[in-house]
């Protein structure tokens, strides 16, 4: 099937001569959520504002859904809702009339049933006749959300959509995030929490200097470059890795009452086997025994230091 | 399927900027017509008294079509710079900006609303003025005509002035130091004929002139220069506007990176 967003050989150079964005290829499939990381000043925002027509390209071409969004700029636009990163809103307006706008603004006709509908989903129903300045920075970010799917968009652009929101909200707006991903919505979402990613995305795509670093698969990418740890809890401290052990990647922690084993769960032989057995006849015994993944997170840094 | 016109959108902003007026009616409506009406109590009628007629019509009447104009432009250069800056200062523009809207639609809902919300204003001082003074209106069609006019140039002039400025300081000081200057030496008190010969030549490069004779003419059908100058010149001045705004959004100025 063909990619609801494409990216072709994007770039943006600034007026000030940074160039942000240094030919990106990207492919956004239909009804996913996809996960954009990467470091401050790598180019996220900047992406995501071509494909939304707040900033103009220097080159390359995006299409959204087929359209082109320089050629076919209304088709392309209407079907794209964006949440931007800074909290702007229209301070003085009620709740009700900056979403309606919003609705209005993208050729859609009055429907006081969705908005309806809508402010109920993200809480903000009880606010709906509020001026927006008299509410909270996470209702004020929720009203942004609110405004973003008041015309009914097919793809859903979210730029750190939980920054500054607590616990309990982030949980709820992910549900809201999934609620929207059953329903068709495409979603594209930029965060620093790497445990929003991790919840949520289906796919993962890493961004570092203006380029796209690797595109791919949640699951796959957790895989991949996931190393496993294996630990063991020692009956007696070890002072020091018995000279016989010398080939296996091996570290002590906890005062020598631990013994670390890293391997690769992608290899035939993770060597597991022949360690324990080692181990045994050398006699070191264990009580205990775990295993545990590396994080997105730890993949996230070792793939950004890898490039920088 | 998307329609060529986005006219929902052109609705959402007119009648968002207008809903703002009502917001502040106090500020956008009842202030101006106060200080025009004060310009007619000491103007008209305290020191108006002591003045002749001009050209066959009292002092108090030749105000009229004036102060209206000179409400009229100041008040639609400020509504209109003020009614796209303050997306742009808020960064609420992103909206705008990402939202199926053409330049075109946009300009017609806030320069649309400004100019409809200044040709309200007019009317207002209109028959502010009724309470102070006795006029006629001999070219109704013109009148309106004029008034429209100006209001769409002059809103168009704030809009430009709202894209230009990258501060509040920028936003004030142009209505302080350029338009009501322009305003108050535009013959919106007198007759440029009461002028000295050369300041009547340097009056002629100010586009508020011709506003304003125009508009006089289509009262008293008098005027300071020929009615189809005036019609020319106002026209003109609209031409230079919409050239402005044009390019603006060709090249993204101050509104994309």
């Amino acid at each position: 099937m063909q990619p609801i967003i494409q990216v072709r050989g994007l770039e943006k150079t600034y007026a000030t001569g940074f160039q942000a964005l240094k030919g990106v290829d990207l492919d956004i499939r239909r009804g996913e959520i996809f996960a954009l990381l990467g470091p401050n000043g790598a180019g996220k925002t900047t992406l995501i504002s071509i494909i939304c027509g707040i900033v103009r390209a220097t080159g390359g071409s995006v299409t959204v859904d087929g359209h082109d969004i320089v050629r076919d700029w209304r088709a392309a636009r209407s079907l794209i809702g964006l949440v931007p990163q800074e909290l702007t809103t229209e301070a003085f307006e009620s709740v009700w009339a900056t979403v309606s706008f919003s609705r209005g603004l993208f050729g859609k006709p009055p429907d006081p049933a969705h908005i309806e509908k809508v402010l109920k989903d993200l809480s903000l129903w009880n606010k709906k006749d509020s001026k927006v300045m008299a509410l909270s920075g996470g209702m004020k970010r929720r009203v942004m959300i609110a405004k973003a799917l008041s015309h009914e968009p097919r793809i859903l652009f979210l730029d750190e959509p939980t920054a500054g929101v607590d616990v309990e909200l982030r949980r709820g707006m992910w549900e809201m995030i999934g609620r929207l991903r059953d329903s068709g919505v495409t979603i594209i979402l930029t965060t620093h929490y790497i445990e929003e990613a991790e919840e949520m995305a289906d796919s993962i795509g890493v961004i570092s200097d203006g380029r796209i670093v690797l595109v791919e698969d949640k699951a796959a990418l957790m895989r991949k470059l996931g190393k496993r740890l294996l630990t063991l809890q020692l009956q007696n401290p070890l002072e020091s890795i018995p000279a016989e052990l010398a080939g296996y990647p091996l570290a002590l922690s906890g005062d020598g009452r631990e013994l670390v084993y890293s391997f690769d769960t992608q290899e035939e032989h993770t060597g597991i086997a022949g360690l324990l057995r080692k181990l045994g006849d050398h006699g070191i015994d264990f009580t205990n025994l775990h295993t545990e993944e590396s994080s997105l997170e730890e993949i996230f840094v070792s793939l950004v230091k890898e490039r920088a | 399927m998307t329609s060529p016109i986005n006219l929902h959108a052109v609705k959402a902003i007119y009648l968002f900027e207008l809903a703002r007026t009502w917001r502040t009616l106090f500020q956008s409506i009842a202030a101006p017509v106060i200080s025009t009406s004060l310009y007619f109590i000491v103007f008209g009628a305290a020191i108006g008294g002591r003045f002749t007629a001009v050209d066959g019509v009292t002092y108090g009447a030749f105000l009229v079509p004036g102060l209206v104009m000179m409400s009229v432009l100041t008040e639609s250069v400020s509504n209109a710079s003020f009614g796209i800056y303050m997306p742009r200062y808020s960064g609420t523009i992103y909206e705008v900006l990402s939202a199926p809207i053409s330049a075109f639609e946009t300009v017609v809902g806030y320069v649309g609303a400004a100019a409809t919300k200044s040709i309200i204003l007019g009317v207002l001082i209109l028959l502010t003025a009724r309470l102070f003074v006795d006029y006629s209106i001999q070219h109704p069609f013109w009148m309106a005509a004029f008034l429209v006019l100006t209001s769409v140039t002059f809103s168009l002039l704030g809009f430009i002035l709202g894209i230009w400025a990258d501060g509040w300081e920028k936003l004030q000081i142009v209505p302080i130091l350029i338009i009501t200057p322009l305003a108050f030496l535009g013959g919106s008190f007198y007759s440029i004929s009461m002028l000295p010969p050369l300041w009547q030549k340097i009056t002629l490069f100010n586009p508020v002139v011709y506003l304003v004779s125009g508009f006089r003419w289509s009262f008293y059908g008098q005027a300071d220069v020929p009615v189809g100058i005036s019609l020319a010149m106002t026209a003109l001045f609209l031409a230079l506007c919409l050239t402005a705004v044009w390019w603006i959004f060709r090249t993204g100025y101050r509104l994309k990176a």
